[in-house]
Order: structure tokens, then sequence, then C-alpha cells
């Protein structure tokens, strides 16, 4: 037995070095861009666009304090969030029902139903950008949050029914009909028992809904002008007459990034889990 | 699991029919509409059959798209799908550092399209981008508004670069749920590195794999904002994807009956690769008897 404990770690040892150069170029591969926004984002524009410098010589916050003290620029953060929650909100509510339905009954068309309501999530932003405009000026929701919200539910509730769909099989049936035994009625169970127990599952689910929403830009822009306007669609603000301001740019994609890094922290336990959609 | 037969089980569904219905069958059949129809102006339209998607159909301009968009995910779907699952392989398995790992490899995934355009930018510009003036310091021709081959190469180690660590989450995900007596019994075998990977890992990870084909395929064939901010479809029409071509003939021309047919074909060649994508998975799901 300590033979066989002992023998792979000698193997194993310099596969281990290989194995961190490895993750160590790709994550170079992956941070190098980012770093250069961030470098780009701390310079002053004469820095940029004078000699190239790998690292910012005189760091300064003009570029954040440019975007955190307009509010034409800070409300773009504050529009994209509020499309983005309710969004999570709406496709939370609706979904977990149908989720719940498709991992328990089989009923007439349940099959079809699934693949149709998957066919959603392939549906190209751009053919539904023109249709949208009409339908939402139509009914007097241009510009509103709730329109973003909406549009947004197009690819993202089947997609959260998807999810959670995988995560509900995982559920041994038994606990369902334990539950009804001892006489809990379809709501409460569902609300007491069923829905802390996929709680990891509705965790994956409302991050990937916010990663799907909170980076979505053509159905946002298509859909707002001022009042609702996402963040992504003020960046464009910064093209202006005398060339394109970089620094305030930079420094606007770097704000961008800051909520999705937050949020991956918070779930990295649950992430590999989370993107395999519940199916491994 | 065996399912309970029961019809009722539609009204749990009931309202997602509802707002799925309300954002996905009006606005399509607006589509249908426009695609069968001319108009003058004015609100007045004409009946006018299959006349568009005629047009269409002989026309090179989506012809041209369309080749542009299946070179563009046939080669990404070529680079991402064994770069990822060769990152997977190499993950730390636990610990801090799988932590870590997993943290800096989903951040591109959470970054808006946009800027994931404007970071390539930045960072291509042979002025003031740390990639293209190294190129060109070290001499070589690199730039990516006016070179054909430049504009494609930074666009798709772009999209290698945002979605090659979703491939490696999903395979790493499926590799984290191989039992130990798996590889114990390779070793019994004497089973090299190869070998296992060929017979137990790649087998136990196609469900997962089968998912990241899926997304990517889908993602990569509607692909719209990341090449629009970094090349803006150019040099020329190089970079001219079908989304790209279809937001410019539908908000930026308002040519609305062509735009209408090229949409509702679009979307018919996305479905039917989808569809072929999911049998495939659901008969794979059914095959490990989940």
């Amino acid at each position: 037995m300590s033979d066989s404990t002992h023998t792979p770690r000698k193997s194993v040892l310099p596969r281990i070095n290989g194995s961190a150069v490895v993750m160590g170029l790709y994550l170079l591969f992956l941070l190098l861009p980012i770093y250069w926004l961030l470098t780009m984002s701390l310079k002053t524009n004469t820095e940029i666009l004078g000699a190239f410098t790998l690292w910012p010589h005189n760091i300064t916050f003009d570029n954040y304090m440019t975007i955190l003290t307009d509010a034409s620029w800070y409300t773009g953060y504050l529009n994209s969030m509020t499309y983005v929650v309710l969004n999570m909100v709406i496709s939370l509510a609706v979904a977990l029902p149908a989720a719940y339905a498709f991992s328990r009954y089989s009923f007439m068309g349940d099959k079809h139903l699934f693949f149709w309501l998957l066919t959603n999530r392939m549906a190209p932003p751009a053919v539904f950008a023109l249709p949208f405009f009409q339908l939402y000026s139509s009914i007097g929701l241009f510009d509103t949050h709730i329109a973003v919200a909406l549009a947004h539910a197009l690819f993202n509730v089947p997609l959260a029914v998807w999810i959670l769909e995988g995560f509900m099989r995982g559920v041994p049936k038994e606990i369902d009909e334990t539950a009804y035994i001892d006489g809990y009625s379809f709501p409460r169970f569902f609300v007491k028992i069923f829905t802390p127990l996929v709680a990891s599952g509705i965790g994956v689910t409302a991050f990937f809904l916010f990663m799907f929403s909170w980076v979505e830009l053509l159905l946002s822009r298509t859909l707002t002008s001022v009042d609702a306007k996402p963040i992504a669609a003020t960046m464009t603000r910064t093209v202006g007459a005398s060339g394109i301001d970089w620094g305030v740019l930079a420094a606007a994609g770097v704000l961008t990034i800051l909520p999705g890094a937050l949020v991956i922290y918070f779930v990295r336990n649950y992430i590999a889990k989370g993107f395999a959609l519940g199916r491994v | 699991m065996n399912k309970t037969v029961n019809q009722k089980a539609w009204f749990l569904i009931l309202p997602v029919l509802v707002l799925v219905a309300f954002s996905a069958v009006i606005p399509l059949m607006t589509v249908v509409n426009y695609s069968v129809q001319d108009t003058f102006g004015n609100n007045q339209f004409f009946w006018a059959g299959l006349e568009w998607f005629e047009t269409m159909l002989a026309s090179d301009r989506m012809w041209d798209a369309l080749g542009r968009q299946i070179a563009f995910s046939t080669i990404i779907l070529m680079i991402e799908i064994p770069l990822g699952i060769f990152v997977a392989l190499n993950m730390p398995k636990k610990g801090f550092w799988a932590s870590f790992c997993l943290v800096l490899m989903s951040l591109p995934l959470l970054i808006p399209w946009n800027v994931v355009g404007t970071i390539w930018q930045i960072f291509g510009r042979v002025d003031i981008g740390l990639l293209g003036y190294t190129l060109n310091a070290i001499g070589i021709d690199y730039n990516y508004t006016q070179d054909f081959y430049a504009a494609w190469i930074t666009v798709i180690v772009m999209d290698v670069w945002h979605w090659t660590s979703l491939v490696a989450l999903l395979a790493y995900a499926g590799l984290q749920s191989i039992p130990d007596a798996y590889y114990q019994a390779a070793k019994i075998d004497q089973a090299g590195r190869w070998k296992v990977f060929r017979f137990i890992e790649l087998p136990k990870i196609m469900g997962v794999l089968m998912i990241a084909i899926l997304l990517r395929f889908m993602d990569s064939f509607m692909i719209y904002t990341e090449p629009f901010v970094v090349t803006g479809g150019g040099p020329g029409n190089s970079t001219t994807f079908l989304s790209i071509d279809l937001v410019k003939m539908a908000l930026g021309q308002f040519d609305l009956g062509p735009a209408a047919a090229f949409s509702i074909m679009y979307y018919l060649v996305i479905l039917l690769v989808s569809y072929v994508f999911y049998t495939v998975m659901t008969n794979l799901d059914k095959r490990d008897g989940h």
C-alpha cells in the first residue's frame, strides 16, 4: 500500500509542473488584454497617445472621476443594473414552476415544447431587434427598463428552464411524495421544501441570467434611447469630434468588468458545476 | 427518472408559454409578415409572395456573408474545443489554485460584449495597443483595420480569448465527476496517458462537451457586437458576418422585405443545425441513463 501511494507522487510531480506552465500561459493570455485596458484607464490621454509605455508613469484617476461624477455616465450603470435585476426576477419566477413540471411529469407535447423553448435561446438577436422595437414602441414601453428585461427574457427564460430542470432532476421524487403524504399542498411544498433543495441550482441560474443580460448590447441598445440607456451604449459617447477619449473609454470598460468579477467571486465554488448546467 | 403522466403540468408551464409567446411569437410573426410583403412607404403594404426569398437566394451578398459565417464558426470551434479540453486537463483539481483559476477564467465571460470589442481594439491598435505595437516593433506588418488576414486573425483570437474558458469550465466539470475507481482501473491495466484520455475521460465528458459545442455554435453563429466594435465588418466586407449584415440591412437601410426574408432563412439554418446537436445530446443523455 505504501508503494502504491509513493509511486504516483514521483511520476506526477513533473506533470504538475507542466500543467502549471500551461495554466500560467493560458491565464497570461486571458489577463494581458485586461491588464492593458486597466493601464489605459490610469493614463492621461497625452500619455496614451504619446510615447509607448508599458505601465502608467503618472497614475491618474481623472478618467474614473469623469465617469463617477457625471450623471449621464453613472446612470448608465444604474440602468443596466435595473433591467438585469428585473430580468432575473421575471425569468426565475416563470421558469421555476415550468422546470419543475418538465423534471417531474410527462404530458402531451412535453418534448416538443422543451425544444421549442430552447429554439428561443438560439434566436439571433439581430433577427429580433427590429420587431422588438416596433412591438415595444406600439405598446408604449419603448425606452423603459421593463422592455429590455422582457426582451432579454426571450433567451434567458429558456436557459433558466434548461438549467433548473437539470438540477431538479437530481432531487429524488420520493421527497415530493413524502411531503404530499404529510399533507403539504403543492404551493407550500414548492416554497417550503422544494425550493431550498434546489437553492444552489437557483444560484447558478441567477448567475447565468445575470451574465447573459449584462453582456448583451444589441437589443438593449435598440430598445432604449435616454431613460433606460445601458452603460455599454453610453460608452459610444467617448467618440467625439476631437477623436476618441481613450482614457475614459478604458475606465468605463474597467467599471463594467467589476460587477461580473464580484458575482464570480460569490459563486466561485459552484462555477464548474454551474457551467455544466447541472448535467454532470 | 420515471415521470408520472399528468396533463395538469401544463398549468405550471403556462406562465413561460405566455411570456415566450409574447416576446418570441409576436415578433417572429412580424418578420414573417414583412417577408411576404412589399411597401412603398406610408404604411401601405402589398402582397409580394416569395419574391423576397427569391431575391435573397439569388443575391451574392447573403451567400458571401453565410460563407464567412460558416468559416468563422468552423475555425473557432476547431480551436476552442480542443484547447478548452487541453486547459481543463491541466487545471488544478482542488484547493486554492483551483478556485483561483476558475475565477480568473470566468472573467472574460462576464465582460459586456462591446467591452470585449473595446479591449481588443485597444489591445490590437498599432499606435496605442500592446499587441499591435509589439508585433510591428518586431517587424510583423499587422494592422487589423486594413489587412484582411490581420482582421480575421484578430477576430478569431478575440473569440478564442472570450469563449475558450466556457469550453474549459464545462470539460472541467465533466472531468471532476469521473470517479477515482476509473483511474485506478486504468492504472491496473497500465494504460498510458493518451489511452486514459481516449477511453475514460473523453467518453465521460462527451455529454457536457455536446453542450459546449451547441452553445459555441449557436453563439458564434449569431455573433454581432464584438467584431462590429473591432473591425466594423471591414476591411471592406471581409468580417461582415450574418448578424452584422442583417442589422445593416434592417436597421441601417430599412430594407424590411429582404431583411425579413434573410432573417427567416438565417433562423432556419440555426434551428436545423441546433436540432441535430440537440438530438445527439439527448441520445447521449439517454445512453448514460440520466
